[in-house]
């Protein structure tokens, strides 16, 4: 089976700071991967690029069949493909739970507006908060606000979901809800990427854990990996936090 | 009353009502110019940038009532010859389009840019991002700065005076010239823009109030 993701020797810069010095990773479809390390050890650079929020400026990085490093591909399509859920959750304001699931289905993929309703009361009960389907964002819990932000992601049937630290504004009673869907998710088999801080989570849910550090992928691995780091760097990471 | 008969105050009235239509004009074509400047002056596109904030800065560094003038003089000399009333809301339209297009291009950057992103992710177009993402929340945004900013179009079109366009400070002025009232016709001149403009503020602090709130 070909991976889904493919970093080879992946580069990115910004300004002079060099965040990316050479990362190669592959990521099988309907798996879990989790980014861990320290911040700045450049893992939400790494998920941002693969949906091309970030450009690479050396190495290789295929998406979905696509070759993000040779440029001319179609971006949108590629956005299609792949899903992604902000540590801020980035709910649009103004606008219902569903509403704000309905707009890219209709606006994209042109669905009419019964079908795209149906959408989103499937989508909302598989975070389990249909019931919040005409309430505004600001009348959530943040828990809340970031299982609607999964589910408007998941309204575009994306192929591959990104998860840039999705728990880490949430306090720990509301961390629990999120962790609980996205877990969920991966049972049912979707790809997807984590960069996350909750290591108990990514050792239970996460098919290969890449600890990152320096700007590259330092010790890559199954959950066992961070009971028996073999690099003094993942050891002294772990020890940090456990 | 206060030595005024009333046809002298139906004549401060008419010049009130013409300082609306006055204050509409330049509100609308403030609105038509000053929005695609908004869009410019936050584009992407360096040159759009430029050439716009150019046009609010050049606008800005010249005083309304020479705006006036050169609209008036200067389209008369190339051959047009404009009623007062299309002169002065030339000169309006320019004066609050560069104005409106600064508040408003505030407005739309004080929407944050992680709802960009986020419109971006959802493979949304650029126009699509803008129209259903951004500008529903620009305007909530603008409506207290741009309300109270119709205050500054009512009392600017007083300016109109210098080329003789009927308003209420014109009215005021001829009124003043066959009476000799200065103080009453001025006073009640006051109170007039007063009343104009004072709901304006009080509805303006009142949609900033529910903007907090929300």
């Amino acid at each position: 089976m070909e991976p889904i993701v493919r970093f080879k020797d992946v580069r990115k810069s910004f300004g002079t700071l060099e965040v990316l010095k050479g990362v190669t990773l592959d990521i099988m479809p309907g798996t879990v991967t989790a980014l861990i390390g320290r911040s700045g050890s450049g893992k939400s650079t790494a998920l941002r690029c693969i949906n091309a929020l970030e450009q690479i400026n050396g190495g290789e990085l295929h998406v979905c069949g696509r070759a993000l490093h040779n440029g001319g591909f179609d971006l949108r399509a590629l956005r299609q493909d792949v899903g992604i859920v902000f540590q801020s959750y980035n709910l649009f304001p103004h606008l219902t739970v569903a509403q704000n699931i309905m707009l890219a289905p209709r606006r994209v993929k042109k669905i009419g507006k019964d079908e795209a309703r149906a959408l989103a009361e499937e989508v909302l009960s598989q975070v389990g908060l249909l019931e919040k389907a005409d309430n505004y964002p600001e009348q959530l819990s943040g828990g809340q606000q970031q299982r609607v932000a999964i589910a408007r992601s998941l309204a575009m049937k994306p192929k591959l979901m990104l998860f840039d630290e999705v728990t880490s504004a949430l306090d720990p009673e509301l961390t629990g809800e999120v962790l609980k869907v996205i877990e969920k998710l991966a049972e049912s088999g979707m790809t997807m990427v984590l960069v996350t801080h909750e290591m108990n989570f990514a050792e239970r849910v996460a098919d290969q854990i890449a600890f990152m550090h320096h700007g590259t992928v330092w010790e890559l691995g199954s959950g066992e990996m961070l009971r028996a780091p073999k690099t003094p760097e993942l050891q002294q990471f772990v020890g940090s936090g456990l | 009353m206060l030595g005024l008969s009333p046809e002298h105050l139906l004549f401060l009235l008419r010049g009130a009502g013409w300082t609306i239509v006055l204050s509409l004009l330049g509100f609308v074509g403030g609105t038509i110019v000053g929005l695609p400047v908004a869009l410019c002056r936050s584009s992407k596109m360096r040159s759009l940038r430029v050439v716009s904030s150019a046009y609010v800065q050049l606008v800005q560094g010249i005083p309304l009532p020479v705006i006036m003038f050169v609209v008036y003089f200067g389209l008369s000399i190339g051959g047009y010859e404009l009623p007062a009333l299309v002169a002065a809301g030339i000169a309006m339209t320019a004066y609050s389009s560069a104005y409106l297009g600064e508040i408003w291009k505030g407005c739309i950057e004080a929407v944050p840019k992680t709802q960009w992103e986020a419109a971006e992710c959802l493979a949304l177009t650029p126009v699509q991002r803008f129209v259903d993402v951004i500008l529903p929340q620009a305007v909530r945004i603008a409506i207290p700065p741009t309300v109270g900013f119709l205050v500054q179009i009512v009392k600017n079109t007083s300016y109109s005076v210098v080329i003789g366009f009927f308003d209420l400070t014109y009215s005021a002025k001829v009124l003043n010239n066959s009476t000799f009232k200065p103080f009453t016709v001025f006073t009640i001149a006051a109170l007039l823009y007063f009343v104009i403009c004072y709901p304006l503020s009080v509805l303006s602090r009142r949609y900033e109030r529910k903007l907090k709130r929300a």
